[in-house]
């Protein structure tokens, strides 16, 4: 299925394949490499995952160039960052706010697999690598959040390092080391500093594992059956290419509005007011992305089940290719499995909801009703479904599909 | 020794002793090297150093509270009222989700009754870390509906001798090591 492989036309191109073949590897992976010809805009949020991290490892570096990490100083250097920095405003901005879109994507791209079947076999690897990047992500944003030393900052990190309390017999000792003293102090913050700036380039790493993954059983497509002919994949350039710009640049339209209009829109104010260790704020909250977590980490009036239930929320991901046990990937053709993704969906936009409000009365009662769904989704009806389910009948290629709705198209048209 | 002659031993060889000695060696050298990359993280001494605090408490008139900071954590010291006090006492343990005391002045196994939270027969001060026992937020005095404290954050109500009676934290708030060391100055530590 290559389209064309790597000629090294000119002597240093030649002198270098035969020593470093880096060129021909490139050429291989991204511009001859076999794509599904029927490829949609959601399979445009790999490029935009990709930019995401290189921008956010960019504009982070320069940060740290003027960003003080101890605790009585943190705070000073974020507001002369804002303040006298040239386009320190600016910098800042594009990276708070570009967490916020990296998550967006991420959330975008993995329900993009969990409805198109991506997650399955045989990509069962390539979706546990992509579900450890997102764990790599909460955790990078996480310390990125305490960094400026802010009431918010402060707080998040108080509650999210006292989840290890919950751990039986060493969880107390486990808390005194992740903080290195008695409470959320300076050595708190300098390390958090440390691990923010690392964890980054492990995300590259596992990105490299990632996209070598896909490259090995190759890409999925909305209609979840395999490539079978030359005819039923283009070349990656330019067709993924551009496909991949054109929706990087729709994105990107949405990162500057934020940034440019709405900097402060997805922060707390109080992350204004610095650090204070003897008063918490009256209502803390994590930032969005994170909140359907901290929603199933409040619905549980039970500490220790609390916290395992919060860190279950993502493991139970791990063990979604074996859940679905339907031997259709994707949706369009599992009518029941559709509808039931949908629901799906829409449970955790409302337990994102939730955890923006005050865990009480009927909010408490919707966040537990929602978090056991949440659960029954991946471990019952999942499994139920894949078996029950008749799924509709499959086209026999990619490329008669394809065909035949570009001919019903042009019926339509005449 | 020909090739054969090893092959066909099943036992152990000498070269195989050697392998495991060295892995174990290997090994055991990797952890202890890995040990001070762990163990720099702990609470350093200069942490460990500001281990106590002293307070004069005699501006304090009951129904006053101070908040001060210890080890970095606020600690909470209150002259309680006596209706405070009444109603503390009044509680039967059976009533309580934690019945331990949690204080480090009296045994491990000490009840949590009033008299095993406050100060001895001081009964009118209470000083505990103010720090919730679910995830490490401070909660708000005279406030909840046992007249204690609050936690904000998850809603844990605390009562007036700062047990936990509703909500998501598993402990009474804990009572540090301390001692009046006169009539109106507290050691804390």
């Amino acid at each position: 299925m290559e389209h064309t492989a790597y000629q090294p036309k000119g002597r240093f191109a030649r002198w270098l394949e035969s020593r470093l073949p880096i060129i021909g590897f490139a050429h291989r992976s991204f511009v001859v490499y076999p794509t599904p010809r029927n490829l949609n805009y959601w399979w445009t949020f790999g490029a935009i995952l990709t930019f995401m991290l290189a921008a956010q490892i960019a504009t982070g570096v320069v940060l740290a160039m003027h960003y003080i990490p101890e605790a009585s100083m943190a705070f000073a250097s974020v507001e002369h960052i804002m303040r006298d920095v040239n386009y320190g405003w600016l910098l800042r901005y594009l990276h708070a706010n570009g967490a916020s879109m990296f998550f967006f994507a991420m959330y975008i791209h993995m329900f993009r697999s969990l409805y198109y079947g991506s997650h399955k076999e045989p990509r069962e690897v390539l979706w546990i690598l992509g579900v450890i990047i997102l764990l790599l992500m909460i955790m990078t944003a996480f310390m990125g959040y305490v960094l400026p030393w802010g009431q918010m900052s402060f707080w998040a990190a108080t509650v999210i390092t006292s989840l290890f309390t919950a751990i039986p017999i060493v969880g107390d000792a486990i808390t005194t080391w992740l903080w290195g003293g008695f409470a959320v102090d300076s050595p708190t913050l300098t390390r958090f500093y440390s691990l923010h700036y690392l964890l980054p380039f492990m995300i590259a790493g596992v990105v490299i594992l990632h996209i070598w993954a896909l490259h090995v059983v190759g890409q999925n497509n909305p209609l979840g059956i395999g490539v079978k002919s030359k005819e039923d994949t283009v070349r990656f350039t330019p067709h993924a290419t551009i496909k991949d710009l054109f929706g990087l640049s729709v994105f990107l339209i949405l990162y500057a509005w934020l940034t440019f209009f709405l900097p402060n829109y997805l922060g707390h104010p109080d992350n204004y007011i610095p650090a204070n260790p003897l008063q918490t704020p009256a209502h803390i909250v994590p930032e969005w992305y994170l909140l359907p977590f901290y929603a199933i980490l409040r619905a549980i009036p039970n500490k220790l089940t609390g916290v395992i239930a919060l860190f279950a929320s993502i493991a139970v991901l791990v063990f979604v290719p074996w859940l679905d046990t339907s031997r259709v990937r994707s949706a369009t053709f599992r009518p029941i499995y559709r509808q039931f993704f949908w629901i799906f969906v829409l449970v955790t936009i409302g337990l994102g909801y939730l955890g923006s409000q005050p865990p009480e009365g009927g909010y408490l009662i919707a966040a537990r009703l929602l978090t056991t769904y949440y659960f029954l989704h991946f471990l019952i009806i999942l499994p139920v479904v894949g078996l029950i389910e008749r799924p509709k009948p499959l086209p026999t290629s990619i490329t008669e599909a394809v065909l035949a709705k570009s001919g019903a198209a042009a019926e339509a048209g005449a | 020794m020909s090739a054969t002659d090893t092959a066909d031993h099943p036992e152990p060889t000498r070269r195989d002793f050697i392998y495991i000695a060295t892995g174990a060696v290997g090994t055991v050298g990797a952890a202890l090297t890995a040990w001070p990359l762990i163990d720099q993280m702990n609470p350093d001494a200069a942490a460990l150093a500001l281990s106590t605090t002293e307070v004069d408490v005699s501006s304090l008139e009951p129904g006053m509270s101070v908040t001060v900071k210890w080890r970095g954590r606020p600690v909470f010291i209150r002259n309680r009222t006596e209706k405070e006090i009444a109603e503390a006492k009044a509680t039967p343990l059976s009533d309580l989700k934690d019945r331990a005391a949690r204080n480090a002045n009296v045994s491990e196994h000490a009840t949590a009754e009033d008299v095993n939270r406050a100060a001895g027969d001081r009964e009118n001060w209470l000083i505990m870390v103010g720090v919730c026992t679910h995830l490490g937020c401070v909660p708000l005095g005279q406030q909840g509906a046992y007249g204690g404290w609050f936690c904000p954050c998850h809603g844990s109500v605390y009562d007036t001798a700062g047990r936990i009676r509703q909500g998501p934290a598993p402990e009474n708030l804990a009572v540090p090591k301390y001692e009046f060391i006169s009539d109106s100055v507290i050691r804390i530590g």
